[in-house]
């Protein structure tokens, strides 16, 4: 018996599902942070430019944190960036993190003085280094608009690569973990707006991501069902299985139907605090990683 | 060159030698093992069929064990093992995942680790030691490529099997049925 092998496959616990879900978060976060400033939006959208983006240093450091904990030889992470193998996920994803983080804390770094008026750089050549990054304000944009789509695909992709494993190995996972990614940062926008026009705006944008996510969600177990004995087994977990409840009841409906409603109705000017409904679907997204990570691996070939 | 093993589980009675033969040899932690004894029971009783199976990694030729390592830790030497390189390798785990035959695991001191056909023997002529060991001699282990090799002649003349080939993995362990 070898251990996290058998019976079942344990071998990745809480760091890959919690990565997953930072990663897709602070993915959502400076997709929509790039997108309003290439498009000049930055007096419509002044919170989701400069403000929520100052928390993506933190999930992000706290994501490769939880990557890090969960290797088993970590003296020799470095490895990681001695070579490139793009036939490997992890690979790809490990050198866009190298430039997605930066980026990340340069972004923060140059809008610091928007939430912190009195700060000052306590050397020149940093305040020199911040009005080069403040000129190049639109190329950094584009790089993250561009990185941030492919940090929060490739987190699915990661998965859908294992054919060892057929509950994740399909390509849709890569499209509907990047929307969740991306309903979790505009959940973070709805909740860190100050202007009733940019928390609509964000609810709106929000509606229509949960409504793509429960396409792809049915989307998926339709072809599962329609596939191989090895997947109609793994979308059985998810269908009378042991995931049912936890997957329909905690993801499905608190995570996105309901959220969906509470927008919704939010939109149509009912009192409802909207803390709620985006609290709900970054917990629901959050569940999710951690759902999908652990029935993945209860999912195998058999023979 | 293309090495392969064949495991008659007409031959095997599931001694479990071959599993304890490469523990010593490759002095595996205690708890763990890179070969292992399969059971499996077919069919209603009375009518019952008892397959017996020695099994291990499957060198296979479309590793997804390789194509998934992020640092190239996992690799495929000429003549088709299957290898690690614990100075490499980072333990993420992701070799362990892909593999549909669960064929690796972590090794204590962090690195992973598998069967490696034992090619420290092979290369010095010998045969790997669960071959070596097996009491009622039901595993053969030769190049593919050399036609009078032992794998090669119990392969023409016997009907065989690979595991789950529809995994696309083109696996180099068969089974004789």
């Amino acid at each position: 018996m070898n251990a996290s092998i058998d019976p079942q496959l344990t071998i990745w616990a809480w760091e890959i599902p919690l990565y997953l879900f930072l990663g897709g978060l602070a993915a959502g976060i400076l997709f929509f942070a790039g997108l309003y400033t290439i498009l000049g939006k930055e007096k419509e959208f002044p919170s989701a430019i400069e403000k929520t983006p100052m928390v993506v240093p933190f999930l992000l450091v706290i994501g490769l944190l939880a990557l890090f904990a969960d290797l088993n030889h970590k003296m020799y992470f470095w490895r990681l960036y001695t070579t490139i193998r793009l036939e490997s996920p992890m690979s790809w994803g490990a050198w866009v993190l190298m430039v997605v983080t930066p980026v990340s804390f340069i972004w923060a770094a140059i809008h610091l003085k928007k939430s912190f008026p009195k700060w000052k750089w306590p050397y020149v050549w940093l305040d020199t280094t911040e009005a080069f990054f403040i000129t190049h304000k639109k190329i950094l944009a584009w790089i993250m608009v561009i990185y941030s789509l492919i940090l929060g695909i490739y987190t699915g992709i990661l998965f859908s690569a294992f054919n060892a494993r057929p509950l994740w190995n399909t390509s849709i996972l890569g499209p509907l973990f990047l929307t969740s990614g991306l309903s979790t940062g505009a959940a973070l926008n709805i909740i860190m707006a100050k202007s009733q026009h940019e928390r609509h705006s964000f609810s709106k944008i929000d509606l229509m991501l949960i409504g793509i996510e429960l396409f792809l969600i049915i989307h998926i177990f339709m072809g599962f069902l329609a596939s191989t004995q090895v997947q109609i087994d793994a979308a059985r977990l998810f269908l009378g299985g042991p995931y049912t409840a936890p997957f329909w009841i905690l993801v499905v409906f608190f995570g996105m139907i309901l959220p969906g409603i509470l927008e919704f109705l939010e939109l149509r000017n009912y009192k409802i605090p909207v803390l709620i409904p985006a609290l709900l679907v970054i917990a629901g997204g959050l569940l999710f990683r951690f759902i999908w990570t652990f029935a993945g691996q209860a999912s195998r070939w058999l023979y | 060159m293309r090495y392969a093993m064949a495991v008659d589980t007409k031959k095997c009675v599931g001694c479990s030698d071959c599993v304890v033969a490469c523990q010593t040899e490759n002095n595996v932690p205690i708890g763990y093992c890179r070969d292992w004894i399969v059971e499996v029971v077919d069919g209603t009783y009375p009518q019952l069929e008892l397959e017996l199976r020695s099994e291990r990694c499957n060198h296979c030729d479309n590793a997804p064990c390789v194509r998934c390592c992020p640092t190239g830790a996992s690799h495929i030497l000429e003549g088709g093992f299957v290898m690690v390189t614990p100075e490499k390798c980072i333990g993420c785990g992701a070799c362990i995942t892909s593999c549909p035959y669960d064929a690796r695991y972590p090794h204590p001191d962090g690195y992973v680790d598998k069967c490696t056909f034992c090619m420290h023997r092979v290369k010095k002529g010998q045969l790997p030691a669960c071959v070596a060991t097996c009491p009622t001699k039901c595993m053969y282990f030769g190049d593919l490529d050399d036609p009078a090799s032992d794998v090669s002649l119990v392969l023409k003349t016997r009907k065989h099997k690979t595991l789950i080939p529809e995994a696309g993995t083109k696996p180099q362990l068969y089974f004789l049925i």
